[in-house]
């Protein structure tokens, strides 16, 4: 059987982490080859959760802002043109137990592996979190979203619901009254995660209601969403909310199920890395991203650890190849 | 590029999907759907490597001439792609998906 193809550095994941981890290796000649996921509708994908947003207002270098699509369009252009290789394919298995780690894409039972790499540089992300409700995925495109961008405009004039008190939620209630008559917010507590900025702006909107202290209890509807039953969580009263489009953006888990088992994680599945760099448990493999990071999340501090990532693999790989 | 992927309007869906001995894949998307523009590279692979077995075709839901059939569909979500056969609807498939996943689903009607 052939030996697998050898890489320098493999990079899961790209988004602002991975892209940005591909501009800096690819400019240090490292050749890395990018595995960007298969498309989704969540945010586990190529190009990673601004793939699903519209415009971003803080990514510093763009006063007038700058749509999440183009902005991820621009990141991946500018990590081909260092000579990155990048691929639309989902990474199956990962070995890391021995250097060359070993990658499987496609039949994660295949014996031999797809390649191997002296250097992995994990960016996967996280994707949104569902509430778990048993009719919620038979209602997944019915009425139910996970992106407000792709199915706002089928709620013209409706009135709707988001379910979620931090950013991502305000962004989708606001974004959502361009289309809909009402959108309520449903959220568990009597105070919003959200950035000033977001709560204010939302706050103002006069199509934006909100259901405080509120969890979502059943979907109802048989081809489509008809209504939701909500319960007060102070007063434990049951009541229907009379919506038919539910968006939930209640938050989101770290994309680790590959590495379980392999490398450290905290009790919710976020990889751990050592404080100020990168680096992981394993010397070689290297984090950055959301799927390190649940207290920043942004498309900035991504992009930054990418960067530290890709310095710190550099530094890695040469300490390696000149027994430093 | 795209060769093989038609689009319909209000006024050509019944004609081409009616009239063709082959089963349709109809891809309901828009210009602003991110998703929608991950697959359209998916789905042009597919129209060539299905070339004679299956045709493909796309519904921009934006476009107010077509407003109709997503509605006559209920599309609420895009991507949304709906197998026909014989003009009838046979499947229907919401979101994105990789190539792999998309062929598993689309096997039945090869």
């Amino acid at each position: 059987m052939a030996t697998p193809a050898s890489r320098e550095v493999v990079i899961i994941g790209s988004g602002p982490a991975g892209l940005t981890a591909a501009i800096y290796t690819a400019r240090a000649n490292l050749e890395p080859l990018v595995f960007e996921g298969e498309p989704s509708s969540t945010s586990d994908q190529p190009g990673g959760q601004l793939m699903l947003t519209t415009e971003v207002e803080n990514f510093p270098g763009f006063p007038e802002g700058v749509m999440g699509p183009q902005l991820m369009g621009d990141m991946r252009s500018q990590a081909a043109r260092f000579g990155a290789e990048l691929r639309v394919e989902r990474v199956a298995r990962v070995d890391l137990s021995a250097r060359p780690f070993r990658i499987w894409v496609g039949d994660p039972d295949a014996a031999e592996p797809t390649l191997t790499a002296n250097a992995v540089i994990i960016a996967t992300g996280a994707q949104s979190l569902m509430l778990g409700l048993p009719d919620e995925k038979r209602l997944l495109g019915y009425g139910v979203s996970t992106c407000a961008t792709c199915d706002g405009f089928f709620f013209r004039d409706r009135d709707i619901a988001v379910v979620g008190g931090g950013d991502s939620a305000l962004e989708e209630a606001m974004f959502l009254t361009k289309f809909a008559r009402s959108v309520t917010l449903v959220h568990r507590r009597d105070t919003l995660r959200a950035s000033r900025i977001m709560q204010d702006r939302a706050l103002q909107n006069e199509k934006i209601r909100f259901a405080w202290n509120t969890v979502v209890e059943r979907i109802v509807g048989e081809q489509s969403v008809e209504k939701l039953v909500v319960r007060d969580t102070v007063t434990d009263e049951v009541r229907d909310l009379e919506v038919t489009g539910l968006f939930v953006a209640i938050g989101h888990q770290p994309n680790t199920g590959l590495f379980a088992g392999q490398l450290d994680m905290d009790d919710v599945g976020y990889l751990r890395t050592e404080a100020g760099s990168s680096r992981t448990n394993i010397p070689g493999v290297f984090a950055c991203g959301d799927v390190q990071d649940s207290t920043y999340r942004q498309a900035i501090t991504a992009a930054g650890s990418g960067c530290m990532a890709a310095i710190d693999t550099e530094r890695y790989l040469e300490a390696l190849h000149h027994g430093a | 590029m795209g060769a093989n992927i038609s689009h319909l309007s209000g006024s050509t869906f019944d004609e081409v999907v009616s009239g063709s001995s082959e089963p349709v894949l109809v891809d309901f998307w828009a210009e602003w759907c991110g998703p929608c523009k991950m697959i359209a590279p998916v789905l042009e692979e597919l129209a060539t490597e299905l070339d004679g077995k299956l045709k493909i075709a796309k519904v921009d839901i934006d476009d107010s001439q077509n407003a109709a059939i997503a509605q006559r569909f209920g599309i609420m979500s895009i991507p949304t792609l709906i197998v026909f056969k014989d003009g009838q609807p046979q499947k229907t498939i919401v979101g994105a998906k990789g190539k792999a996943a998309l062929s598993a689903d689309l096997a039945e009607f090869i």
